[in-house]
């Protein structure tokens, strides 16, 4: 192959991915890092990446003590009780006491910002998220991200990251390549943010053909967020926390503002309320401590998420079908049907493609709803990711390790979906997450901890040569047959991509083994997770965008050989509506209560998996307090 | 097929390759026109189409599940700072127009250069401090949250819970 290599040296920063995680990231290391080289590495166009490409009709995590509504610790509670239990705490309060600073700032940038006309308050669509015109929200924080970074490479696809060879266990930068030229990029880099994207496509979709594009989390959204970690060699948390959202049916619109705002609320096909029903067994089976319906009612203490799903799932598979939004109470007022309206050409276009193309008009029609397929990802509202350092004055021993937000690799911080333990974090938190990492990076290369890094040419040739090798096994093997997309010595990305979605489906509980996995079925998968790996030496690239695709699908691919590891470790049910070990079907806080941390050996492929203990925040003196 | 363009109309700028998050909008070498090359890749997220600068490029929606015949249109104008929609039922018998803003500020204007901002005193490095804070986090004199001023702490295991 003859493309070039080209060596960026000397950067202080490296910023791989430039979704709110990085942007937040590459925009704060300039205030921090006043002479250093900042440099941002987007595999598509940093205006219109990430998952808030297209907008956001909502700022999702919002406290606004500065109208007196919450404090940080308030959101923590939340994000527990609707993760059942199993949380970085320390990561999410120190997250929820700067966010509202992010917020403030994007007002300042020129995004709109809904207020409520009798409070000035911003207008709330529910306790957390507040309303926005979102259309250009990617738009306006790139150009915050712009004008702090010395270099943007747009359309470079990083594909590994680089390790010292001075020092074991120490970043020193990342390769990629360029999807428009073909050319190989260096990049050595004293500290390295990783603020790439989870994982959607790893598990079999529901749709059968072209709606596979409409994926709730966006197709670009490759796993490269653990794939470049996991690569490296850095501990991992949390990766069986999977979620599984009930949505739009087909085009997987948002269900918050319709809930929140509009009131509207789900019935099955028979016209009932169903969730109830499905609550006492539920509270058997996950215990009170995780759902007490009176309680609930008492306090308004939420219902986890997962739970819920479970209702909406087994009363599917009860027979009573489908399950509805109601919808046609709402839309008489027309204020707040033109706000149905808006919010999903604000961040869910397809979702009004679909309706527009069914005639489905919701204040004549209440729609339905389905629960996707899963997906695996830290910013949402579950929280996969690596093992990373709290900050200083919050953070137990066993979270802290010297610089926030870094992982177990030195220098190699991480931001939004790359983080784990971090659920509810959305758009808001990542960039705040980015902002954080980008601080301590700045801090850990003053204290001279990035000093001394070497890349030998050997390292930067292997890689090389290991990007191209699907280009290469291409031109080797394609004159070997006449045409077509069959070939005895290669697969093709999309052929992998298959492969890897149904036995992720089948044996990991995707939607058509209806979310169930156990052990056995585990076992299987990692087997032919092993011999997929095998055959993904012999992936294809017909071009450079097939080259991207491969490694897109390689990405994947190492994200879900960690869901596998850490679904088959945590041997319970946790998350029932999300997925069930059918060999646990229980919450077994015994031996459960703690967070699950892995680590792949980069040298022999090898996982280990151990415990670490999940920590809660609690009132200092409750008595002092309840006096 | 998701996004398709319309021959008449494009005129191969690649303003929508440029931007397309997916890498899916192409250039066919044979007609030096736009097309998406892998519609089971696209997310309607409509970049290109606020993108592209003759209107060319629209969507319909996945054959898999969206019956043929509807439109969902749009114009995005980043100097008057809105965003203008019309969806039309495939019946026909919804036509809505929707207007919305994108931004509340000239574009770009109001986003500050931070290599120009005073530089944090070692001070605010050692602290829990971000850019602006802590007054951006309320607007008032209050201090950043920490576990000691909200009374908290944090203990092991499910006794916390």
């Amino acid at each position: 192959m003859n493309y070039k290599t080209i060596v960026e040296d000397d950067i202080d920063v490296l910023v791989c991915g430039a979704g709110l995680g990085g942007t937040g990231a590459a925009f704060e290391a300039r205030y921090w890092g006043k002479d250093k080289k900042i440099v941002i590495a987007e595999k598509a166009n940093i205006d219109r990446s990430g998952a808030v490409a297209q907008g956001l009709y909502a700022i999702n995590c919002y406290m606004g003590t500065r109208f007196g509504e919450n404090n940080p610790e308030d959101h923590v509670r939340y994000a527990r009780i609707d993760l059942m239990g199993i949380v970085r705490e320390d990561l999410l309060f120190d997250m929820a006491r700067h966010v509202d600073s992010a917020v403030h700032q994007f007002e300042e940038w020129g995004l709109p910002l809904m207020r409520n006309p009798k409070t000035g308050a911003y207008q709330r669509e529910g306790r957390w998220q507040i309303m926005i015109h979102g259309e250009s929200y990617k738009p306006i924080v790139a150009e915050a991200a712009k004008k702090s970074a010395d270099q943007v490479f747009n359309r470079v696809c990083v594909t590994h990251l680089l390790m010292d060879e001075a020092k074991e266990n120490r970043v020193a930068g990342a390769v990629g390549f360029n999807v428009r030229t073909g050319n190989y990029h260096v990049f050595k880099s004293k500290a390295v943010v990783v603020a790439a994207g989870g994982a959607s496509n790893i598990f079999k979709p529901r749709s059968v053909g072209e709606g596979a594009g409409r994926v709730w989390y966006a197709p670009w959204s490759s796993g490269s967020a653990y794939g470049l970690l996991i690569g490296a060699g850095a501990k991992m948390t949390q990766m069986e926390n999977r979620i599984v959202l009930a949505r739009f049916k087909d085009g997987y619109g948002p269900v918050g503002a319709y809930f929140l705002h509009l009131k509207t609320y789900t019935q099955n096909g028979l016209g009932e309320e169903y969730e109830s029903k499905w609550f006492p067994d539920l509270e058997k089976m996950v215990g009170k401590r995780y759902l007490d319906v009176e309680a609930s009612h008492r306090t308004h203490r939420p219902i986890p998420t997962c739970l819920r799903n479970h209702a909406f799932i087994n009363e599917v598979n009860a027979g009573r079908g489908p399950i509805h939004m109601v919808t046609m109470e709402a839309f008489q007022d027309p204020h707040l049907e033109e706000i149905g309206w808006h919010n999903f050409l604000g961040m869910t276009v397809g979702q009004a493609v679909l309706w527009a193309a069914t005639d489905v008009n919701p204040k004549y029609e209440n729609p339905e709803l389905t629960t996707s397929e899963p997906y695996v990802m830290g910013s949402h509202a579950t929280g996969c990711g690596a093992w990373c350092s709290g900050p200083e004055d919050v953070s137990p021993d066993e979270y802290f390790w010297g610089y926030n937000r870094m992982t177990t690799v030195e220098g190699l911080f991480g931001a939004g979906d790359a983080v784990g333990g971090t659920p509810h974090a959305f758009s808001s938190g990542s960039f705040t997450e980015g902002r954080l990492a980008a601080k301590a990076a700045c801090k850990y290369i003053d204290d001279g901890k990035g000093e001394g890094i070497r890349v030998s040419d050997a390292q930067i040739d292997k890689r090389k040569a290991e990007i191209y090798k699907p280009m290469e096994h291409y031109k080797i093997y394609r004159n070997e047959i006449t045409a077509g997309s069959v070939n005895p010595n290669y697969i093709n990305p999309r052929q992998g991509l298959d492969r890897l979605q149904k036995l992720m489906d089948e044996y990991c509980g995707g939607v058509t083994s209806n979310y169930m996995t156990n052990e056995k079925l585990l076992s299987i998968g990692l087997k032919k997770l092993k011999l997929l790996e095998e055959d993904l030496e012999k992936v294809a690239a017909e071009n450079i965008h097939e080259l991207l695709r491969a490694w897109e699908l390689k990405h994947r691919h190492l994200t879900s050989e960690a869901v596998m590891h850490h679904t088959l470790f945590r041997k319970e049910t946790r998350w029932p509506g999300y997925y069930y070990r059918g060999d646990a079907m229980k919450v077994d806080d015994d031996n459960w209560h703690v967070l699950t941390v892995s680590r792949r050996d980069p040298e022999t492929g090898e996982y280990t998996m151990e415990k670490a203990p999940c920590y809660h925040l609690v009132d200092d003196k409750p008595e002092a307090q309840a006096a | 097929m998701p996004t398709f363009v319309y021959m008449t109309r494009c005129d191969g700028c690649g303003q929508c390759v440029d931007i397309c998050p997916s890498d899916i909008m192409h250039i066919d070498p044979v007609v030096r026109r736009a097309y998406n090359i892998e519609p089971n890749m696209c997310w309607e997220c409509y970049s290109c189409v606020k993108a592209c600068p003759h209107n060319a490029i629209d969507v319909r929606g996945y054959a898999d599940f969206a019956p043929l015949g509807h439109s969902v249109r749009v114009r995005r104008d980043e100097e008057k700072g809105v965003i203008a929609w019309r969806i039309i039922f495939r019946n026909g018998e919804k036509d809505m127009n929707l207007l919305a803003p994108i931004t509340t500020k000239p574009w770009g204007k109001h986003i500050p250069q931070l290599a120009d901002v005073p530089a944090p005193s070692n001070e605010q490095r050692d602290s829990q401090y971000l850019f602006n804070e802590p007054k951006y986090i309320r607007f008032d004199e209050g201090e950043l949250h920490t576990l000691e001023s909200n009374g908290l702490k944090l203990v092991p295991g499910v006794e916390g819970y």
